[in-house]
């Protein structure tokens, strides 16, 4: 279940009182004020809102990514907020994974070579990688082309490779920036039912970013960010403006 | 190595610039082989002098002579263990540009002076027995294409007329800096055709020392034996000599260094420039490898060693085009005493290729290393 007034006990993802700005040209840009939130495990987030409201500076700040000028995010119980630089790479190993707008696949890796990336990391045997990466390619439907570079394969097909590297490693949870906005809509249909699949077939936790309110309406809740200030509420309710 | 395919990626990304920069590398390291050789060339007879021997000249030049009567007096010193003379001869054969030097010598105390020269017995004897016989180094003999047995006219420069020598033997160093270019010939016909006020004089003596720890001290009793006569005279180690002898052609080190220094310097800069023009390219991508839990140390390492790979496959290969052309022969034709490049020059060259490897890398990679994730991808 999700929340946004910080009341969750249990919670896989808790956020308590997060603050961030940013000083541009001496000028302070407050972008989240006070955020709190209660992921739990399995859940499907959409994140909205306009641009500039702090969308990617969350999702950033859940992934390990950046550090918020105060307040607390624990995940699994581990605070990560007061983790050191190289620690918070390491729980971003373990615990993370990350589906961008742009894919970021490395250009001259093959997709096998691009999804065994995070495995590279751990101790798995080269057998026991190779199993892993297949799977996961298979999982997004790509099984076929794991030998392919980035460059022979579509968008949709590129984001799904993108999808299997964020999974292969079985992280806690996924956070997914704007992952159907380079996607026509065919292609955003097919990442979505993918990104459906993980969170209903294998229980994947999923935090996303989206402007696009059909994509975000597939996710179980949707949270409007404006103006730094984090609000829970239907899709209907925050197209019209309602939320609470 | 699970990252190898990473890395060569990486690599090969850009194969024209992987060629060129390597390229760079190659040309570089050949020219500090080439350079390499010059400077042996000029001092590794300084570095293979015996370390047991001196030379003792005129006090005044080395072209002022001494008196052979002092041969007998060397000898009795104490701490000596073998004397031999020469002379300098600075004849030209056929023509003034074909230049080697010739020594006249007293062939049984000289062969004993420089065991690491080698001749075949018979070819030796055949010398001994030979009044106008002439011995001549195997680089020499290969220059000219002299074989045992030809006649070989040398034409005197501060003495008149033209020497004729029979070439009775061909000697070869027994370590790659030898000097295989010398001509040696009988110190008794030498003696025998000069004018009359050259007689009974020498160019200089060798000697051999019966302890080199004592070198300077013996030195010291031969200078003082002769102080105050008219031929004073001036003892060094062979090695202090050679040292001598190179310093007259200038500094030649200091001007290969300059130039060594110029060339690694520019190779620093065209190596700097590729390694962070590659580096910014894959700004988004270092970002991901961050993001998916890539450490920061891994990415400088990862930058590291592309430029340490890149700095070590040209350095190779450019040192080994360099060997190579040293075993083709010597494009002087023997003007240089010995033509090839050391092993320890070819790890100097691969050190100071991976130097500069690293520290055009450095910088790329510490800014990769420091690189923010969140301001990467905000610009991809």
């Amino acid at each position: 279940m999700v929340r946004v007034d910080g009341s969750g006990t249990s919670s896989l993802i808790k956020v308590r009182g997060l603050d961030k700005k940013y000083y541009r040209g001496g000028e302070e840009i407050h972008v989240l004020q006070e955020l709190n939130l209660d992921v739990d495990a399995g859940d499907f987030v959409a994140f909205m809102g306009p641009s500039g409201s702090g969308k990617t500076t969350l999702l950033n700040l859940l992934g390990g990514l950046d550090v918020p000028s105060a307040g607390s995010i624990s995940v699994a119980g581990d605070e990560i907020t007061s983790m050191s630089r190289s620690s918070l790479t390491e729980w971003r190993a373990r615990h993370v994974g990350f589906i961008f707008q742009m894919y970021n696949l490395i250009p001259v890796l093959t997709a096998f070579q691009n999804v065994e990336l995070p495995l590279l990391l751990t101790r798995l045997s080269k057998s026991q990688r190779r199993q892993h990466v297949e799977t996961a390619l298979n999982v997004v439907g790509l099984g076929d082309r794991m030998h392919h570079y980035p460059r022979q394969l579509s968008g949709g097909q590129e984001q799904r490779v993108t999808i299997a590297r964020a999974i292969v490693s079985d992280p806690t949870f996924l956070l997914c920036d704007e992952p159907t906005g380079d996607l026509d809509r065919k292609s955003a249909d097919e990442i979505m039912h993918l990104i459906l699949t993980l969170v209903k077939q294998y229980k994947k936790t999923v935090l996303m970013v989206t402007h696009d309110p059909v994509v975000a309406q597939r996710a179980d809740v949707t949270l409007h960010l404006e103006k730094g200030v984090l609000v829970e509420g239907s899709l209907e309710r925050v197209m019209s403006g309602g939320a609470q | 190595m699970k990252y190898a395919d990473l890395l060569l990626a990486n690599l090969f990304r850009k194969k024209l610039r992987l060629t060129l920069t390597i390229g760079s590398f190659a040309v570089a390291l050949m020219l500090f082989g080439f350079l390499a050789v010059v400077r042996e060339a000029f001092a590794g007879g300084v570095a293979i002098a015996g370390a047991d021997r001196l030379v003792v000249i005129n006090r005044t030049s080395i072209i002022q002579p001494l008196p052979l009567s002092y041969m007998d007096k060397i000898s009795r010193i104490q701490g000596v263990k073998g004397v031999t003379h020469a002379n300098w001869f600075g004849g030209v054969y056929q023509d003034e540009r074909n230049f080697f030097a010739q020594f006249a010598i007293e062939p049984t105390s000289w062969k004993e002076m420089y065991p690491e020269f080698k001749i075949p017995d018979e070819q030796w004897n055949n010398f001994l027995k030979d009044r106008q016989g002439a011995i001549a180094g195997a680089a020499t003999a290969k220059r000219f294409g002299w074989k045992v047995g030809d006649r070989i006219p040398i034409k005197g420069t501060f003495l008149p007329g033209v020497w004729e020598f029979n070439l009775d033997g061909i000697y070869q160093g027994t370590r790659a800096a030898d000097d295989e270019t010398q001509f040696w010939f009988q110190w008794d016909l030498f003696e025998e055709k000069v004018p009359e006020r050259y007689k009974g004089n020498v160019g200089w003596y060798t000697v051999r020392v019966t302890n080199p720890d004592f070198s300077a001290q013996v030195a010291k009793a031969i200078d003082a034996e002769f102080a105050n006569s008219p031929y004073e005279t001036r003892t060094d180690t062979e090695k202090a000599f050679a040292a001598g002898w190179v310093k007259q052609f200038g500094n030649i080190e200091f001007l290969i260094l300059t130039i060594g220094a110029v060339v690694f310097f520019t190779l620093l800069l065209v190596t700097g420039n590729t390694m962070a023009t590659s580096v910014r390219e894959r700004t988004g991508e270092l970002a991901v490898l961050k993001a998916v839990g890539y450490s920061d140390t891994f990415v400088l390492m990862l930058v590291l060693i592309e430029s340490l790979v890149i700095a070590g496959v040209g350095g190779v290969i450019g040192l080994l085009l360099a060997k190579g052309f040293t075993l083709l022969g010597d494009p002087t034709h023997g003007m240089l005493p010995f033509f090839f490049l050391p092993a320890k020059a070819m790890v100097v060259g691969l050190i100071a290729a991976m130097l500069v490897g690293i520290a055009s890398g450095i910088v790329p990679a510490v800014g990769a290393m420091r690189l923010r994730v969140v301001n990467a991808l905000r610009r991809v």
